[in-house]
Formats: structure tokens, C-alpha cells, sequence
């Protein structure tokens, strides 16, 4: 199998704003001082005067966003996801939340794959408070093509949606041309029977991997792709907790509050079934390269595989 | 509109006050009460607005920042016709569309949700840069409490307005001297504040009489007159006025009279109403 081409799903995000902004004026970008990182840099350099740097005030932009919302805009709030979801995290349960306005949070270097900044710049818990706000989609793509699909929905999409990107540059898996996005539901990757591997964002191609690898062990594990983690696709993670009946999620994300939660939640009231959340163990994370970083958490192949396998004795 | 038929309008916003706090048997009344005047000229005179068409595009747009004086908004709406007057009494009950603070989902003329204190400038910013981006005419206002300038985000919305020269942005704050805990200059002074708006590149009208119409309008007017730089208005207010026992006094921050308190104030009030008439 040839290498596959690796994008940052940031990227993904920057590009996806210029394409949508093309063809719908109504379409607005807000930033804090990091366009060049989160990439709405990109948006900038096409439509200067549709891009809005609030400076390093995220509270001011998430809030501004709002009053661009109530007037028929589309803001696209782009900020790290410590600080968007992290620092914010008021601002978005009670002037978008709560009045349900139709804003976009484009939250970027989200989880240890950013890297060398270390923890105080790694979000591992975005998802879980995303998660609890009325009304809030939540979506943490796998790869660049599902991600600018995930921005193409959220702009269509009428109300309040949190899109998850990375700073680390991840395979892309999806096939362009045949790829299809809906908000909310599951994609199946592998079919398998032993147990079913749930994973969200760039765990995805680390569990493909895995999956392949205990294949090879005699372990037969289906694969399934969450992008939306709110609202979650209920029926098909219950249909394979059924088909398999156990469950292991992976996520770049605390093992609080995130996918496994989530599933959890959903399973334990639908289809009780054993469960294993891979994820970050209630730990903050530190300085590293992103790839080392994503090893010694146990989200790469191996550490997905080793789980599963002390999982299953 | 006539001064004396704005008293007339404030005093009838004011009864209106009294009557949803008294029957909710909880609310804020005090900062309700110095807002009063401000509410009515807001709803009376200034803003391009239509009760019978509460989300036209091109109206102005109202953000109450302070959200907590919800029942002061609600009676100037109320009175302007956005809903009933006698609906004024579901106050916080269940079930009722006239939440504790402002919902913008189910109040005619509500243009945000607010309550959580800080936010609602930083909104109206987000309104009059809408305005300027797509080249149109309608104007934003924020009303602050002078306690909740005390909040950070307040100056990250200063900022970002002065920088942006937002002349299309009011910001008011009604400086009526007290927040919960007492005296806001013994508390966490936020004094000077016209001084720190300058700062922000604001052009600053202070020391404003909230309950004389005259300067009021004045003061709106010299904002609207005002080019490249957004204004800030800082409004010197009696808190709980029109209602002698809460006058200045911290402790109607957020008190609803029992039913003895009520009947005092509404008597005051039903004759500040016949001295008004008799003008």
C-alpha cells in the first residue's frame, strides 16, 4: 500500500472556509490572534474584509460572534480549543447556547498532538464540555477530506456547532469523490465480530491499523467512525455493542466525558455491553513531538492494540 | 415625544416594575428602577424599532447587558405594545415567556439573551460590526450596570469597539453607585470610568442625569452626531428611584416587596402619576 498523503484537518479547516466563502457573503471568520495557526489565515488572504481578528480576547469573540449571528451572519469563531472551548466555555453555554444562535466554533489544536507547547496547550477535555450545552453538535473529524466535508454541514446546518481540528498532520482516508457527510452519523469501516473499535478524529487511522494487526492475531474487530459525537448515531453503536458486544473506544480526548462517555451513556441504557475507553486517563499532558506524544499516550497502533488485547484476556 | 409624556410613559414602565417583581416574589427592582427613564426614552424616542414587527432587519438593536433589570425592559416593551401589559405579572412564574432574565427565543422585541453579566456589550459589538460589514444603517446599544463594568470581558468589547471605531455602537452604563455587596467604590472600584472609556478610544458623555429627559436626549442626540468613534454614555442614576424606600439602597438590588411594601409603592407611585398629569 502506497503512503498516504498526511494534512492537518487545521488545514483542511482554512481551505474549507475559502471555498464556502465564495459563493455565500454571509459567511463571516473571527480569530484570536492565531490565524496563522488555526489556518483561517487562509480566509483572511482571499476575504480580508470578512475576517475579523479579535485579538487575544476569546470571551470578546465568542460573544461578538453571537451578536454577528442575530443580525443573519454565519460566524466562524476559530480560536485554540483550550481556549475556545476551555476559556470561553461560559460565553458559548449562554450567548450561543442558550438563545441557540447559528454560530460556528472552529476550535483548532485540540488534544497532545499539539505537541511541544505541552499541557497547557493540549485540550483533552473540549469534548465533554461541548458535549453538556443544550443543543451543541458536536464534531471531531477523522481526516482532511471528512473535515472540510464537516465545515460544508456545519455552515448548511442552522444552529450552534463545535468542529474539532488538529495541528498534527494525519493520513487522509476518506476517498474525495465518494466520501458523504451527515451530521450525526456513524460511518462503518470494518466489519467485524470479536468486539467493535469506536474512535473519533485522528484515532481513526490508528484503529484501522489496529484492527488489521489483530486481524492477523485471529481477533476480529470491526471499525466504526464517529465524527459526530453530538448527537451521537445511538443506533448503530447499539446495533454493534449487539452484533459484537464489546466495545472499545479510542479517542484523543479524557477518558471523562469525551466519545467513551458518550458511549457509555448511550449504551448502558440501551444495550449494556462491556466497554474500554482509550483515551487520555485523567492526566494532563506535556511537551514532545506529536507523534511520540501520541505513543506514550497508548493512541497509536500498538498502545490501541496492546489495550485490546489485555482487554479481551 | 413630549418630556412630560415620557415622565408619564417612565412612570407607567415604573408601575409596571413594581407589579411583575411584587408578583414573581423575587427579581431586581433597584436597578430596574434607575433604568427606568432610560427604557422609556430608549423605547419612546430613540431606537428604530416596530411593536408590530419586532424582528424588522433594519430595526436598531437593544442589548441589555445588565440582564438582571429584566423587569424594567419587560415594562418598557410591555408599555411600547411589543406584548400585554397584564402579562407583565407572569414574571418568572412557570411556563411564563418572561424569564428571570431576557430569553430573545420567546420575548417580542428581545434582540439578545442576557443575564450573565459582561457578555451582552460584546454582543451589541458583534450587532454594530454586522451593520458595518454588510453597509447597513441600524444602530446597537448596550446598557451596563456601573458594578458589572467590573468584569474583564467589558474591556476586551472597549477595546475591540475603539479599535474598530464602531460610531454606530452606544454603550450606556447606569452608574447608580451600588451592586449587591454595597458602595462599587468600596467594593472593587471601577471609578473613573469615563476616563477608562476615553481610554478605549470611546467618545465619552458623562455625568448624565438618568431621570431628566432633557439630558437624556441630549445625550443621544451628541452620540448619534458622533463620527469614527463609538460612544459611551455614563449615566448618573439613583438606584430603586421613584420608590422612597428603595432609593439608594443596596438591599433592593435584588428584593421584591412583600405585599405591605407593594401597596406604599404603588400609592407613591399612582401619585407621582396624578402630579404628572396635572403638569
Amino acid at each position: 500500500m502506497s503512503e498516504l498523503k498526511k494534512i492537518a484537518t487545521r488545514e483542511s479547516y482554512g481551505n474549507a472556509l475559502v471555498e464556502l466563502g465564495a459563493s455565500h457573503e454571509d459567511l463571516i471568520v473571527l480569530d484570536a490572534d492565531v490565524a496563522t495557526a488555526t489556518k483561517t489565515s487562509i480566509f483572511q488572504k482571499a476575504y480580508p474584509e470578512r475576517h475579523i481578528d479579535c485579538g487575544i480576547a476569546e470571551a470578546n469573540m465568542i460573544c461578538i460572534a453571537a451578536g454577528l449571528a442575530t443580525t443573519g451572519k454565519v460566524p466562524f469563531a476559530s480560536a485554540f480549543a483550550m481556549f475556545a472551548a476551555g476559556r470561553a466555555f461560559e460565553q458559548i453555554r449562554n450567548s450561543i447556547g442558550y438563545p441557540k444562535l447559528n454560530v460556528k466554533i472552529g476550535a483548532t489544536h485540540a488534544g497532545i498532538s499539539v505537541g511541544e507547547d505541552g499541557a497547557t496547550h493540549q485540550c483533552n477535555e473540549d469534548i465533554a464540555l461541548m458535549r453538556t450545552i443544550p443543543g451543541m453538535v458536536v464534531i471531531n473529524p477523522c481526516d482532511d477530506v471528512e473535515a472540510r466535508a464537516a465545515v460544508k454541514a456545519a455552515y448548511e446546518y442552522v444552529g450552534p456547532v463545535y468542529l474539532r481540528f488538529g495541528r498534527l498532520a494525519t493520513p487522509v482516508i476518506n476517498d474525495e469523490n465518494s466520501y458523504e457527510f451527515e451530521i450525526g452519523k456513524g460511518v462503518v469501516l470494518k466489519d467485524g465480530t470479536d468486539l467493535t473499535i469506536v474512535a473519533t478524529g485522528l484515532c481513526v487511522y490508528e484503529s484501522l491499523q489496529a484492527a488489521k494487526v489483530l486481524e492477523a492475531e485471529g481477533i476480529n474487530a470491526a471499525v466504526i467512525n464517529i465524527h459526530t459525537i453530538k448527537p451521537l448515531d445511538n443506533e448503530l453503536i447499539i446495533e454493534y455493542a449487539k452484533k459484537t458486544k464489546k466495545i472499545v473506544t479510542v479517542e484523543e480526548h479524557s477518558v471523562i466525558g469525551g466519545l467513551g462517555s458518550a458511549v457509555c451513556d448511550c449504551l448502558s441504557e440501551n444495550m449494556p455491553a462491556q466497554v474500554l475507553k482509550i483515551g487520555i486517563n485523567d492526566v494532563y499532558g506535556e511537551s514532545g513531538p506529536a507523534v511520540k506524544l501520541l505513543e506514550k499516550y497508548g493512541l497509536t497502533c500498538n498502545g490501541i492494540c496492546d489495550s485490546i488485547r489485555t482487554f479481551l484476556k | 415625544m413630549k418630556t412630560l409624556e415620557l415622565q408619564k410613559q417612565a412612570n407607567e414602565v415604573r408601575k409596571g416594575i413594581i407589579r411583575s417583581v411584587h408578583s414573581a416574589k423575587a427579581g431586581h427592582p433597584g436597578g430596574s428602577l434607575s433604568a427606568a427613564d432610560i427604557f422609556t426614552f430608549l423605547y419612546f424616542e430613540e431606537l428604530n424599532i416596530d411593536p408590530k414587527n419586532p424582528d424588522k432587519p433594519d430595526r436598531d438593536r437593544f442589548v441589555l447587558s445588565k440582564g438582571h433589570t429584566a423587569p424594567g425592559l419587560y415594562s418598557a416593551l410591555a408599555n411600547r405594545g411589543f406584548f400585554p401589559v397584564s402579562d407583565l405579572t407572569t414574571l418568572r412564574q412557570i411556563g411564563s415567556y418572561l424569564q428571570g432574565h431576557p430569553d430573545m427565543k420567546h420575548i417580542p422585541g428581545v434582540d439578545m439573551s442576557s443575564g450573565s453579566l459582561g457578555q451582552g456589550i460584546s454582543v451589541a459589538v458583534g450587532m454594530a460590526l454586522s451593520a458595518k460589514i454588510s453597509n447597513e444603517n441600524y444602530r446597537a446599544y448596550a446598557l451596563l450596570g456601573d458594578g458589572e463594568i467590573e468584569e474583564g470581558q467589558v474591556w476586551e468589547a472597549a477595546m475591540f469597539a475603539g479599535h474598530r471605531k464602531l460610531d454606530n455602537l452606544v454603550v450606556m452604563v447606569d452608574n447608580n453607585g451600588l451592586q449587591i455587596d454595597g458602595n462599587i467604590k468600596d467594593i472593587c472600584s471601577p471609578y473613573p470610568i469615563g476616563d477608562k472609556f476615553k481610554a478605549f478610544n470611546f467618545h465619552v458623555i458623562e455625568d448624565v442625569d438618568a431621570h431628566d429627559f432633557d439630558a437624556i436626549r441630549a445625550a443621544f442626540n451628541e452620540a448619534r452626531n458622533t463620527k469614527g468613534m463609538p460612544t459611551a454614555i455614563i449615566f448618573k442614576s439613583v438606584k430603586g428611584k421613584g420608590v422612597s424606600f428603595m432609593e439608594n439602597n443596596a438591599e433592593w438590588h435584588g428584593t421584591a416587596p412583600n405585599d405591605e411594601q407593594f401597596a406604599i409603592a404603588m400609592e407613591e407611585l399612582e401619585k407621582a402619576g396624578e402630579d404628572l398629569c396635572q403638569n
